[in-house]
């Protein structure tokens, strides 16, 4: 892989040890994935940042990265931790984990990255144009940057994103390149995909589909498009989350819809070596939604939700009264936001609570005694059992608002 | 008499050290304990056995991105590999590698690297006596 004389110098250590080291990372990942060089990225985004993911060996390496004195040369957000940085004491995380967290997020920020605390990013103002590299790591965000905004970006690991922060640029291969963007497989869809959750379903279908083609796979979906409105965009995020956590999947193409579908049509799906149909949605809400018993919480906003998103949620309240905890997981300036316009308010009366900094699949749940949890994300659906061993009620938004307003889940 | 082969370097260093040699995938993370560099996973070729100062040879790793920070966390307690030898290197071993300076090499016919074998790495060559 060739280096312009600026890297080789960075590499060197003539920035500073901390720039040194990330080269030193981004020219090993360049080399072992066969990159023709590195490229320049427009932003990051930094992944493992939950102290409950990463514990005390990712903490020290962070500390001791950021002692290094290094920091991000492009903007740089952060994803979300493990707790609520205002609200950790009436949400029930202990003094001891925020302790840790605050100290992963203070290591993270003496690396130059902002504390966004959101796997949203394109909600808190960074959004990349069509064919702008990126280096994401966040698998949702990976999915949505690529799919949705057609910037490009391969799925990065933290470690990989922080180099790519601190050196502004990243290995140029796969999802950086037109090749690697071409799509693996044609899934035809013969059904209906109404909600944001039944998309979230249609993707962990779509996930696993894709999971056995090259490189995690670049499915081309035929037959279904997203609702109108404000959905849309909750839709397509959706969509990618749930591709993203059943596969591996950083790129889909939605046609007639996503940017490069639209831009190059038919002769895009041509690539596709491989073609499935999806008849229905059944076997996707078979496995994700095994509830049982009593509901601990309702979370929704997996990924983190879009202001309006609250809007809809608080519509489908209609000024009744939650019996159950409701949580509704946000980036923090998309909380204060909501603050400054009285939605967060109407929500809390509603017994609704906006959760910020965190979200239901990276906080410690189990010391929260979170057991049973309802939610609309076909994502955190996928994860809560295997990383939090909770049972999950998985269903359209509507169904959780209705879960939260009468206390139980009834099943459609 | 010594063999050479060359692999493709994933961090450059020298190291010696006798094989430790897994046929299969290494967990890293859950079953690599970083205090006491000992490999833990029932039914598994290394299981119970120390990685310290060892030429871990093993054709590649499986599970937790979290992994890379395992590796790092052994190079703190002094309990790191002196150098590792794969068939085919992931983004988290590499990661791993570079962060905790741990001499790395991959794409080499691991078949020659038997248990115990002394070996010396030293950037992309692999040295070791052939028997």
């Amino acid at each position: 892989m060739k280096l312009t004389a600026k890297q080789r110098a960075i590499l060197s250590g003539k920035k500073g040890k901390g720039a040194a080291k990330a080269m030193e990372i981004l020219a090993a990942l360049g080399r072992i994935h066969g990159a023709a060089d590195l490229v320049a990225v427009g932003s990051v985004q930094v992944s493992g940042v939950s102290y409950g993911n990463i514990g005390e060996h990712g903490l020290a390496f962070l500390e001791d990265w950021a002692a290094m004195g290094s920091k991000a040369v492009v903007p740089a957000t952060m994803n979300p931790g493990g707790s609520d940085r205002r609200l950790w004491k009436s949400l029930g995380f202990s003094a001891a984990f925020v302790k840790k967290q605050e100290r992963v997020i203070r290591a993270l920020e003496g690396l130059g990255i902002r504390p966004s605390l959101t796997c949203t990013p394109y909600h808190v103002g960074v959004t990349p144009k069509l064919g702008e590299h990126v280096a994401w790591a966040e698998s949702s965000a990976v999915c949505f940057a690529n799919s949705v905004l057609g910037a490009r970006t391969n799925r990065e690991g933290g470690p990989s994103a922080i180099a790519a922060a601190l050196a502004g640029v990243t290995p140029r291969h796969t999802l950086h390149t037109d090749e690697g963007r071409l799509p693996t497989r044609i899934v035809e869809v013969k059904c209906r995909v109404p909600t944001a959750a039944d998309a979230g379903a249609l993707g962990y279908l779509v996930g696993r589909l894709a999971a056995s083609d090259q490189k995690g796979g670049v499915p081309f979906i035929t037959g279904v498009t997203p609702p109108g409105g404000p959905e849309r965009l909750t839709w397509l995020k959706a969509l990618g989350a749930g591709m993203a956590a059943s596969g591996s999947v950083g790129l889909y193409h939605l046609d007639c819809v996503t940017p490069e579908a639209v831009a190059q049509g038919s002769r895009l799906a041509k690539a596709a070596g491989q073609r499935s149909v999806v008849k229905d949605l059944a076997e996707g809400y078979r496995t994700l939604d095994r509830g049982a018993g009593k509901i601990d919480v309702v979370a929704v906003g997996c990924p983190h939700a879009s202001p309006e998103d609250l809007t809809r949620i608080l519509r489908l309240l209609n000024w009744k009264k939650a019996k159950l905890p409701f949580w509704i997981f946000v980036a923090e300036e998309v909380r204060r936001q909501a603050e400054t316009d009285g939605v967060a308010a109407s929500l809390g009366r509603c017994g609704a609570t906006l959760v910020a900094d965190t979200c239901i699949v990276v906080s410690p749940l189990q010391s929260l005694g979170i057991r049973t949890v309802a939610t609309d994300s076909a994502k955190a659906a996928f994860y809560l059992p295997s990383h939090h061993g909770a049972a999950v009620y998985f269903g359209p938004l509507e169904q959780n608002v209705e879960a939260a307003l009468r206390g139980s889940w009834q099943s459609s | 008499m010594a063999e050479l082969m060359k692999g493709r370097v994933i961090f450059r260093g020298q190291a010696a050290g006798k094989v430790l040699r897994s046929e299969a995938p290494l967990g890293l993370f859950g079953h690599l304990d970083p205090k006491t560099g000992v490999y833990r996973e029932a039914g598994h070729p290394l299981d119970g056995k120390s990685v310290k100062g060892r030429v871990l040879v093993f054709p590649r790793a499986k599970g937790s991105t979290v992994g890379s920070y395992i590796l790092y966390a052994l190079r703190r307690a002094g309990k790191a590999p002196a150098a590792m030898i794969l068939s085919e290197c992931d983004t988290i071993v590499a990661v791993g590698a570079i962060i905790a300076e741990i001499p790395a090499v991959d794409g080499v016919d691991l078949s020659a690297l038997r248990d115990g074998v002394a070996v010396t790495v030293d950037g992309q060559e692999v040295r070791f006596e052939a028997r």
